[in-house]
């Protein structure tokens, strides 16, 4: 099943329309930032850039509760920005300085903050989805409302514990989503070329749950598909897999020399699906947005990702003395 | 406390008296509502608890992993059955990948119990792995292996009531072992060895089945004057290093008995960590009585020739207790 982009603006109230575009203005800013940064060795190993997957990220944010919670993937600063932590919190991270959302521990593939909702980016293909499923059941276990959204990418789709996670999900009716961002790539694969039967949304399916493709470039139509599956979730339904087209503008990770695509093939996404060119002329149109509010969102997000830049820049590094520390409760008090 | 528990037994009083204090404990695996686990573990829980509480869940280990690790990290304190331990192979990407760095990495507590049914026995080689090598050289992770009713049920209270993820290893052979066990408020630490046998001579160190063999042969010295000071770890990780360096000050002899193949398991590691602690109190090498670096086969008589058995550990005992300043190479 297809949700196609509907061209005019849904029932959705003006302020937030534009805060959504804001959000992937600045999740554009952060990571065109980021990539030139990792690109001159101030982020140690690296990043997986979200350009061109702003809408999945927002549309999948704005689509459930702030108390809801998100678990993503290795590609996952879209994420963490939409739901809601600071582009300093994120670079200081990314930079392993003490400052850092995760105070150096964590770094690209291992953002959190629960307080946020935002429950791990995560360095393994698939793992994000098992924690989300998990957090679903505690959930369950303790009759709160809450609602978990377990991301993956096209690759995490052949990956078989995904499925595993899905199919527990939806025999025990999990208050879940389940997330495939496609962007038709894993490093260098062509998914298509890997993926026994060749859909995913009729592999997902076959667990027995409501499973639709979504158009990932219009975050209108990502955000009306997950508060659908979050209503789901949340009155007892269950769960509901989510397939969310879309495209990586970069290389898997900062400075990769791409040989799997054709130039072609990005331009053709460029320029006819971006997603923030696109919503901001459908807000323009719209009456929601003008060309002077358009300039000073982007100016707003140059100016907090440079301040972000500063922050990480200055902040400190951790106590190379806490190396070791809170491993676990029950060790490190022993003598040794 | 009650008298007449055993080991299997004891897991499940200490199970549902941790349940009834505690709505947010719930246990999940396969065949566990109706059969009470390949092992009776659980058994009667589910009908007393209902299906919320003691959940059926299909044969995928990684997902019930998992849903363990999210639900402990969502104000709930799962524990996931096994069954068998060696079916961890299938979700060890959620126990040392994700449960075991969680804490480390975003200060969230994990409060997991992975508890299975471990230990060489029947069953063959993919049935008798000794995964608390494995485990226990996971930082962030702990490991508890009992060898008798008590500590079953008190290391499980102690896991239940804990923060962190407890890998939870019940030895295939004591399953009907017998002994008392604690009430509902008697706890044993994790971490903490406990002296099964005060002796002066030679100090021996175990955990499990091991316990049992250990007990047997320090027993059997007796009669021949060697008094031996058996330690049941209890724990592998954490290690109460503090208990056994104790013994070694005090007995300067020492053999690690341990059914986990020799290389880097158990013993290796305690070993070195007597080199490193009480070294100038030895008064030989450090011996240790281990499983074979092999497999483990189905035939009996080829299960024996690889595990430490009473007798080698007597002839380990016996040969320390004599020996006197350095062996030398003839
Ligand atoms: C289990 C596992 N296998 C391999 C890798 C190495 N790896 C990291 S990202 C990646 C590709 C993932 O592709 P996809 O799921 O489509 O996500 P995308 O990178 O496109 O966002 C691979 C193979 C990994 N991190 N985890
Ligand atoms: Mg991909």
């Amino acid at each position: 099943m297809t949700t196609s982009t509907a061209q005019p603006m849904p029932d959705v109230d003006p302020a937030a329309a534009r805060e959504w575009l804001a959000a992937m203005i600045l999740i554009r800013t952060f990571e065109e930032r980021g990539d030139e940064l990792a690109l001159r060795g101030k982020i140690p190993g690296g990043m997986h850039p979200a350009i061109g997957q702003e809408a999945a990220a927002v549309g999948i944010a704005r689509g459930l509760r702030g108390t809801d919670l998100v678990a993503g993937t290795h590609r996952a600063h879209h994420h963490a920005l939409a739901k809601g932590m600071t582009p300093s919190a994120v670079l200081a991270e990314l930079y392993g300085k003490a400052s850092g959302s995760n105070g150096g521990r964590g770094g690209s593939m291992h953002l959190a903050d629960f307080d946020l909702g935002l429950w791990g980016s995560n360095g393994v293909v698939g793992a994000g989805l098992g924690i989300a499923m998990g957090a679903a059941l505690g959930a369950k276990q303790r009759g709160t409302d809450q609602v978990a959204a377990g991301i993956f990418g096209d690759g995490g789709a052949n990956v078989g514990r995904v499925w595993e996670f899905t199919n527990l999900a939806a025999i025990w009716k999990l208050p879940l989503i389940v997330v495939c961002e496609n962007n038709l790539y894993a490093v260098e694969t062509q998914t298509s070329s890997v993926t026994g039967g060749a859909d995913i949304t009729r592999r997902a399916a076959g667990f027995g749950l409501p499973a639709f493709t979504v158009d990932g470039q219009d975050v209108v139509s990502v955000h009306q598909a997950v508060s659908e599956a979050a209503d789901r979730a949340r009155t007892g339904s269950g769960p509901t897999f989510l397939e969310i087209l879309t495209y990586r503008y970069k290389g898997h990770d900062s400075g990769q020399v791409i040989r799997y695509r054709t130039d072609d093939e990005v331009q053709r996404w460029r320029s006819s699906k971006d997603p923030i060119e696109n919503y901001a002329a459908r807000l323009i149109t719209a009456g929601l947005l003008d060309e002077a509010g358009l300039a000073a969102l982007t100016d707003t997000a140059r100016t907090t990702v440079d301040e972000a830049v500063t922050f990480a820049e200055e902040a400190p590094w951790p106590d190379p003395c806490t190396a070791a520390e809170n491993v676990s409760a029950y060790t490190g008090n022993e003598q040794r | 406390m009650s008298n007449d528990e055993t080991y299997s037994t004891a897991y499940r009083s200490g199970m549902r008296e941790e349940m009834e204090r505690d709505g947010t404990i719930f246990v999940l695996g396969t065949d566990l509502f109706d059969r009470g686990g390949h092992f009776s573990q659980v058994k009667g829980l589910g009908p007393e608890f209902g299906a919320d509480r003691i959940r059926d869940t299909p044969i995928s280990e990684a997902a019930m992993v998992a849903a363990g690790v999210g639900a402990a990290m969502n104000g709930t304190r799962p524990v996931v059955d096994l069954n068998f331990m060696d079916f961890a192979y299938g979700a060890m990407d959620e126990l040392i990948n994700q449960a075991a760095k969680i804490r480390y990495m975003w200060g969230r507590p994990v409060p997991l119990v992975v508890r299975a049914t471990a230990g060489v026995a029947q069953g063959g080689a993919q049935h008798n792995n000794s995964l608390q090598s494995t485990f226990m050289s996971t930082p962030g992770l702990s490991v508890v292996f009992p060898s008798r009713p008590w500590d079953v049920k008190g290391l499980l209270k102690s896991a239940l009531r804990g923060e962190d993820p407890v890998v939870f290893m019940m030895h295939k052979m004591l399953t009907g072992a017998r002994g008392p066990a604690g009430g509902p408020d008697e706890l044993v630490p994790i971490g903490s060895a406990r002296i099964a046998r005060p002796g002066r001579d030679v100090t021996l160190i175990s955990y499990g089945y091991g316990v049992t063999i250990a007990e047997k042969a320090a027993q059997s010295v007796a009669a021949q004057g060697i008094d031996t000071e058996v330690i049941d770890l209890r724990s592998l990780s954490p290690l109460d290093l503090n208990t056994i360096v104790t013994s070694v000050r005090k007995t300067g002899k020492v053999i690690v008995l341990d059914e986990a193949p020799i290389s880097a398991g158990p013993a290796a590691e305690i070993t070195a960590q007597i080199n490193d602690h009480a070294f100038w109190y030895l008064d030989q090498p450090v011996g240790r009585v281990c499983g074979a670096d092999s497999p483990i086969p189905h035939s009996p008589a080829l299960v024996d020739a690889l595990l430490p058995s009473e007798a080698g550990v007597v002839a380990a005992l016996q040969q320390i207790a004599a020996a006197t300043g350095p062996a030398l190479a003839s």
